[in-house]
């Protein structure tokens, strides 16, 4: 267990490792970040001066170990454009993005999972093929051009919601939420409905072909011959089974969904990190760059580290592997 | 609880009720990007000092027609060349109601001067600040700087008392990107011209979500209307749109220095033939680019510099005509008559449809044989290329902060210059400069303008193309006056 444990933790160190080498490469490879930082009629000698106290003449191996030693205590400098720590920077803004998700991770799993079982009993109905084909739609449209579909349609020709921003926020010190508000809550539906349609194609799909092969099985018509209500067998039955696989795309797609997060909260002005993000490319403000893309992949390598912890548990056929194996 | 107490509730309520709504007037202002920094002096950039000029003020400022008057300073002189002397306005209090000494100007500007603010290079002609009295101050200059006034109308005036408690010690926490309300101060010394009482600043990054703001009320005012937008948001009941030339002009830039093109297939450089050069000015059909390109946002133009700058005159806006014949024989002269090969450089994120540009000048340019490949990049590219020397033939343009020929001469022609990447050299243009610089007679100084923009437009140094037109869309019942720098001043607005 143990072994097994410290392999997985190694693995993934390996990983983070590989990822700040590519953060920290950014400095290196993404513009010149003076030409920015400066007006056009600043002089020579100014910009190498800010070079010098930027540190960025150090040899590169130097470079990199400052960044590795400070990326472990998260600091990740000052951002060149707001001129502020980037740790703070982050944490103020990953409030927005975490309801963001959190919402849009809700609403793609239980209407998901809903229409799911709805498509997978009524596999030939006139809804299901609606539903299907709307949902396709889902996947091959941009983010973007949903979002401001959505936008123009509730925003300007119905004018029910509104078509950017956040609404008004409630600090609670360590958290800024927008959800004890109604022009926060009014906010949250455009961005979170567009972010989440992706991800409920995607498990519709999954949980209509789960039914449909889980229909099939003998427990299944078992139940039939013993005369239980379709209610029971299809939602306390089928269903259960159904979800183990769907559970566990939808918690790694949580990373996903923060990643994707950026294009929509560009669009509907989400003060999100996504959108401090895509700021920070515009502006080659590397520190805010690096840092985004380091934390992303710490979520996505923390998700798998877990997941593949929680394997060892759920599943005892890798547990008896890893024994075999440190055996 | 007799009928008169009872009116009396009912009036008050009414009262503060009507307070609130009839007469709160408040303008939702919308653009791409916000302020950097609500710091007056720590970022010299277009949008942090609109929003900086809703809040301070400087000793002088340009008004609606972009001329200098006075604003914290009632008057000045100077006593010669390189001594300066302001008067202050004696009634002017700081929003928290403390009143503005000579102290407090003296403070700012050498808080401008510092080695973290961004204005340090931008006012360092000024040598020395002092008050004399408690509302005159001596500002004094390392040579005679005509444009100390230009200057100084972008240095705004803090309480020294506010910022050593405020600033001082720590950087605020305001975060960029998210709303920013500014209140009418009730304090303030001059005439109230406008009626609002409150303006909400929402930056909205992403085109189509402004644009849709706006026709869905959520928003008052956009101040950068995206062109191909125009025309739906005028149609739209309720809204209207409003152009103005922009101080900016677009133009390309060839490198006459280099003794073999890098991108080139002549083994030499055409450009440092005047005929070439005249060749390309007179192959590119600029209403064309006018008419398809900007749909009609645009002024073609004759010179890097635009109406309202010192020193800019008609005849020298005016274009050599299009003639894709007479070009084809200048090539010809030049010993090229089958063409050559160069790369063009452009942005892709910088000026308003900069790649769509450039795109269009190559087409029009191999109709006389200039084979032309276009390499288009994102801004941060494109300008450190430029500046370490990597290109051959370029797409760049010029604003003028000071509204002074000066401004472009010493960036874009003086020998060696930081933006000179076509390495034009000319002495008579370089004495010019100097005749700029130091001299504080006008007309001598005019003079020299007027005799160094005929040089350099003989010369066709660079091929200017156009100077942009800004658009800003707003509700019918807004009123906010349209200027060419972009920059709203909204105590000159209206609610109607």
């Amino acid at each position: 267990m143990i072994k097994y444990f410290f392999k997985r933790l190694f693995q993934s160190a390996v990983v983070m490792l590989i990822v700040a080498f590519v953060s920290f490469s950014l400095f290196n490879f993404v513009g010149d970040p003076i030409n920015n930082m400066v007006g056009e009629e600043t002089s020579d000698e100014e910009r190498s001066q800010l070079r010098e106290s930027l540190g960025l003449n150090d040899p590169v191996h130097i470079q990199f170990s400052r960044f590795i030693v400070n990326a472990s205590k998260g600091e990740f400098g000052i951002s060149y454009q707001l001129r502020r720590p980037v740790s703070e920077l982050i944490t103020e803004r990953l409030p927005a993005t975490i309801e963001l998700v959190f919402i849009s991770a809700l609403i793609a799993l239980v209407s998901g999972t809903l229409l799911g079982v709805y498509t997978g009993i009524n596999r030939k109905g006139f809804f299901s093929d609606i539903i299907l084909a709307i949902s396709l739609l889902g996947v091959s449209l941009p983010t973007f051009v949903i979002g401001i579909l959505f936008i123009y349609l509730f925003a300007v020709i119905l004018g029910i919601l509104p078509s950017f921003g956040r609404g008004e926020v409630v600090d609670l010190g360590f958290w800024s939420t927008g959800f004890l508000t109604t022009t926060g809550l009014k906010a949250i539906i455009l961005p979170s409905v567009t972010l989440s349609l992706f991800q409920m194609t995607y498990i519709i799909r999954l949980v209509r072909a789960e039914m449909m092969e889980i229909l099939q099985t003998d427990y299944i018509k078992f139940a039939k011959a013993r005369g239980l209500s379709e209610k029971s067998i299809y939602y306390k039955h089928a269903l259960k089974n159904g979800l183990i696989p769907v559970i566990t795309i939808a918690g790694i797609n949580i990373g996903t969904l923060i990643a994707f997060s950026i294009i929509t909260e560009t669009v509907f002005q989400w003060p999100g990190m996504g959108f401090l993000f895509i700021q920070a490319v515009q502006f080659v403000d590397i520190p805010i760059m690096s840092a985004y893309l380091f934390f992303i992949a710490f979520v996505f390598v923390m998700i798998n580290f877990i997941v593949d912890i929680l394997y060892y548990f759920i599943d005892p056929r890798i547990r008896v592997k890893a024994e075999a194996a440190s055996g | 609880m007799n009928f008169r107490f009872l009116s009396k509730i009912l009036l008050a309520i009414f009262l503060i009720f009507a307070s609130n709504t009839v007469f709160a007037k408040t303008i939702k202002w919308s653009m791409q990007g916000d302020s950097l920094t609500l710091d007056p002096h720590a970022q010299n950039e277009g949008p942090t000092t609109q929003v900086s000029r809703q809040v301070y003020e400087a000793l002088v400022t340009r008004g609606l027609d972009m001329s200098i008057g006075p604003q914290l300073a009632t008057k000045w002189k100077a006593v010669d060349p390189n001594t300066w002397y302001f008067f202050l306005r004696e009634d002017v209090k700081f929003s928290n109601g403390q009143p503005m000494t000579s102290e407090d100007v003296v403070f700012s500007i050498l808080r401008a001067k510092q080695p973290t603010s961004d204005f340090k290079e931008y006012i360092s002609t000024i040598s020395s600040v002092k008050a004399i009295d408690k509302y005159t101050i001596q500002i004094k200059t390392s040579k005679p700087n005509p444009i100390l006034l230009n200057q100084l109308s972008n240095i705004f005036v803090m309480s020294k008392k506010w910022s050593n408690e405020n600033f001082a010690t720590a950087p605020q926490n305001w975060d960029a990107g998210q709303e920013t309300v500014f209140k009418k101060n009730s304090k303030w010394w001059g005439d109230v011209e406008h009626n609002i009482t409150e303006i909400q600043l929402l930056p909205i990054k992403n085109a189509a979500t402004r644009v849709a703001a706006l026709l869905s009320g959520e928003i008052d005012i956009v101040t950068d209307a995206p062109v191909q937008d125009l025309n739906r948001i005028s149609s739209s009941a309720g809204h209207k749109v409003e152009s103005t030339p922009q101080m900016r002009t677009i133009f390309l830039g060839m490198d006459q220095a280099a003794d073999q093109l890098r991108s080139g297939n002549t083994g030499d450089n055409p450009f440092k033939k005047k005929e070439v050069r005249q060749a390309l000015y007179q192959a590119i059909d600029i209403e064309a680019i006018k008419k398809k390109v900007m749909r009609g946002l645009s002024e073609p133009a004759g010179i890097i510099t635009f109406p309202g700058v010192t020193g800019y005159t008609k005849a020298l806006d005016k274009r050599l005509p299009y003639d894709v014949d007479a070009a084809k024989q200048l090539l010809a002269d030049a010993g090229y008559p089958d063409g050559f090969e160069v790369e063009l450089r452009c942005p892709n994120d910088r000026y308003v449809n900069d790649e769509a540009i450039c795109t269009a000048v190559v087409g029009m340019l191999g109709k006389i044989g200039v084979k032309v490949n276009l390499f288009a990049q994102t801004k941060s590219k494109h300008f450190k290329e430029l500046k370490d020397d990597q290109g051959d033939f370029y797409m760049l343009g010029w604003g003028v902060p000071t509204l002074d020929s000066h401004y472009v001469f010493h960036y874009l022609y003086e020998s060696g210059a930081s933006w000179n990447k076509v390495n034009f050299s000319n002495a008579d243009v370089d004495a010019a400069i100097r005749v700029m610089e130091g001299e504080v007679d006008l007309d001598k100084r005019n003079a020299a303008i007027a005799k160094a923009w005929q040089i350099v437009k003989d010369d066709i140094s660079y091929l200017p193309l156009h100077h942009q037109v800004i658009s800003w869309a707003s509700k019918s019942n807004i009123d906010v006056p349209i200027r060419p720098n972009n920059e709203p001043l909204f105590r000159f607005s209206r609610v109607n």
